[in-house]
């Protein structure tokens, strides 16, 4: 579906035509992300990082396609083989710089495009099934993540894979056959090694899979916007290209000037020294900890400290799962009619006073070695992580009196609907 | 010939059965081409070769450890020198998270050797104390310095977030001196 005034794809000359005919893809892509979208016209930058997670996607596969030719999934010579890379390959520093700050990149791109759509609501009917399918490639992309991390084989690739298979080894009864059937032994060796490459080459084309299942899944609403107010007529719209993709293209300028800076001056600032240490199974280094993207996450999982029906570790690995998982029912969670934080006061509060730095504590402490404060302030962080999402947002959608609406994006953007340019298909206001 | 298509009085006809049969074989078919996908992530035959360690504890002096490797995972020997012995007898066991006195987690006649895996019970980091100089934790035994557990002398967990003591492997004495891991 798209609305009425959605520009018709027209062939251009004849062998356009003749492939229009026989494989309409060039009107796929026209009606997907050309100038056969029409786009609500007050985007503003948050709602570039969808893009930029995209070409993220896009950037990861190249890079590690790259990567994969010249790498080895032998524990005996896997480490060499990353060191040969960084030494020997004809521009192998620069792949595989990309490769490792692309995560990085690629995570801040989710995390902004995940946060934008909790302030502006964009899991709420009728885009359930986008925010659904949104969890999903959030999930495949920590687990592709994960297990590209342990393929150098170093210290950290080493413990964080045993700290993490572990995790499994808490599930009762079942756990210790788990853990061991998913590495394939005793502890993180060769097999686990192994299939991790496997995994890490195969789930980015999921990922790519989902995704397009999740522009799918967006193109039949069509896109949110930051009043919250569905489009009602054709001067609420622009066509997405030329004027998202110009941009798109502009903040994906800024973001390559950003990523830029990290891959050719600080390529080594968001990984730990330790990795360029060959694993060791008999020594563990002072300090475990998960990259950047995974402390808030990892500081959910330590602070369960004390034992209360089921033990301290099961309940931490629970914890850590069900935060994420519980974004799964935010559009349920959620009763407002009222989508953008701009017109709920309350709402906005708890975000930007509740949510925010509740997620900058678990990001240091997840960061931070084992000991206090950091322990008691992971706790607390945790405790209003999850009543943020099952007990505030709830109650606050219920009780809250959100300011009035403009009647439509066109009065939003320049003050008054009168002077709104009427398409011939425009449905009439209601 | 016409076919049959009458239905029988039972309700099920030839094509009933067809359907079924034909399902149920493709189902049991399925199954068994899952079955050796699943299976073959699970350890293959050389790391199960691996299984069993063979050492010799003769040359360890009261209060000393070493360490080993078994399953490709470290493993403590300690023989408990005389005071560690009486540290880990006199807690009353029954008070610990996960109860067990220094007795049950050695062998009968060899109550100073006491055999753990290097395995923190928490996440599976080494806990450190094993190698002379190292922090000993609180309790004078091992100390997980990934996510802060104290065991004591005899390898029990006795403050942090570790749910249960080092894991005592299966192990006999083969002589006097040689311990058979696994």
């Amino acid at each position: 579906m798209s609305f009425p005034w959605a520009k018709e794809y027209k062939p251009a000359n004849d062998f356009t035509k003749w492939v229009d005919e026989k494989l309409p893809l060039p009107r796929l892509v026209y009606n997907a992300v050309g100038a056969g979208y029409p786009v609500p016209r007050n985007l503003n930058y948050m709602w570039n990082f969808g893009v930029l997670a995209g070409f993220c996607l896009v950037l990861q596969i190249i890079t590690g396609v790259v990567l994969a030719m010249h790498y080895a999934a032998n524990a005996e010579v896997a480490f060499a083989t990353t060191e040969h890379i960084m030494r020997n390959v004809n521009w192998g520093w620069m792949m595989r710089y990309m490769h490792a700050n692309g995560a990085s990149f690629f995570f801040l791109a989710l995390y902004i495009h995940i946060f934008r759509g909790f302030f502006y609501s964009s899991y709420k009917a009728p885009r359930e099934m986008i925010w659904l399918l949104g969890v999903v490639i959030f999930l495949l992309t920590m687990a592709t993540a994960f297990m590209g991390y342990v393929l150098p084989w170093g210290q950290m690739s080493f413990w964080g894979a045993k700290v993490i298979t572990g995790l499994f080894g808490a599930i009762p009864l079942v756990g210790e056959p788990l853990q061991i059937w998913l590495v394939g032994g005793f502890a993180p060796d060769n097999a686990a090694l192994n299939r991790f490459f496997s995994l890490h080459f195969l789930l980015p084309f999921v990922i790519a899979g989902v995704v397009i299942l999740h522009i799918w899944a967006l193109h039949i609403p069509g896109s949110s916007n930051p009043t919250g107010v569905e489009v009602k007529q054709e001067s609420d719209t622009v066509p997405f290209h030329p004027y998202y993709t110009a941009k798109d293209g502009f903040g994906l300028g800024v973001f390559l000037i950003l990523y830029a800076a990290f891959v050719f001056f600080l390529p080594n600032l968001l990984g730990h020294a330790d990795n360029y240490i060959e694993a060791n199974p008999l020594a563990t280094p002072a300090h475990i900890v998960p990259e950047w993207y995974f402390y808030p996450f990892y500081a959910i999982l330590r602070a369960f400290t004390f034992d209360f029906v089921l033990s301290a570790k099961l309940w931490g690995v629970l914890a850590m799962f069900s935060s994420i998982l519980l974004w799964f029912l935010l559009p349920w969670l959620d009763r407002s009619p009222v989508r953008s934080g701009h017109y709920r006061p309350l709402f906005r509060k708890f975000f930007w006073f509740g949510l925010i730095p509740c997620m900058a504590v678990l990001f240091v402490c997840g960061g931070a070695p084992a000991e206090e404060p950091y322990v008691m302030l992971s706790q607390i962080a945790t405790a209003y992580y999850f009543i943020h999402f099952l007990v505030i947002i709830p109650i606050v959608s219920s009780i809250e009196k959100p300011e009035p609406l403009p009647y439509s994006i066109t009065e939003a953007v320049l003050g008054s609907d009168k002077d709104a340019v009427l398409g011939e298909n425009t449905t009439p206001a209601t | 010939m016409m076919a049959d298509t009458t239905v029988p009085a039972d309700g099920v006809d030839r094509r009933d059965f067809i359907n079924i049969a034909a399902v149920s074989a493709a189902g049991v078919g399925g199954l068994a081409v899952v079955f050796p996908l699943i299976s073959q992530m699970a350890p293959s035959a050389d790391v199960l070769a691996e299984s069993t360690t063979e050492l010799d504890v003769s040359a360890i002096e009261p209060g000393q450890s070493i360490k080993a490797v078994f399953r490709k995972q470290p493993l403590f020997v300690k023989r408990l020198a005389p005071q560690e012995i009486a540290a880990a007898n006199a807690v009353d066991a029954s008070s610990l998270r996960d109860p067990q006195t220094l007795a049950e987690r050695t062998k009968e006649g060899h109550g100073d050797i006491l055999v753990t895996m290097g395995v923190c019970t928490h996440l599976g980091c080494v806990p450190l104390g094993a190698v002379e100089g190292e922090n000993k934790g609180e309790f004078d035994g091992y100390f997980c310095p990934c996510h802060g557990s104290h065991y004591d002398t005899a390898g029990r967990i006795r403050k942090g977030p570790a749910p249960t003591n080092l894991e005592v492997p299966d192990y006999e004495f083969t002589s006097d001196t040689t311990i058979t891991v696994g």
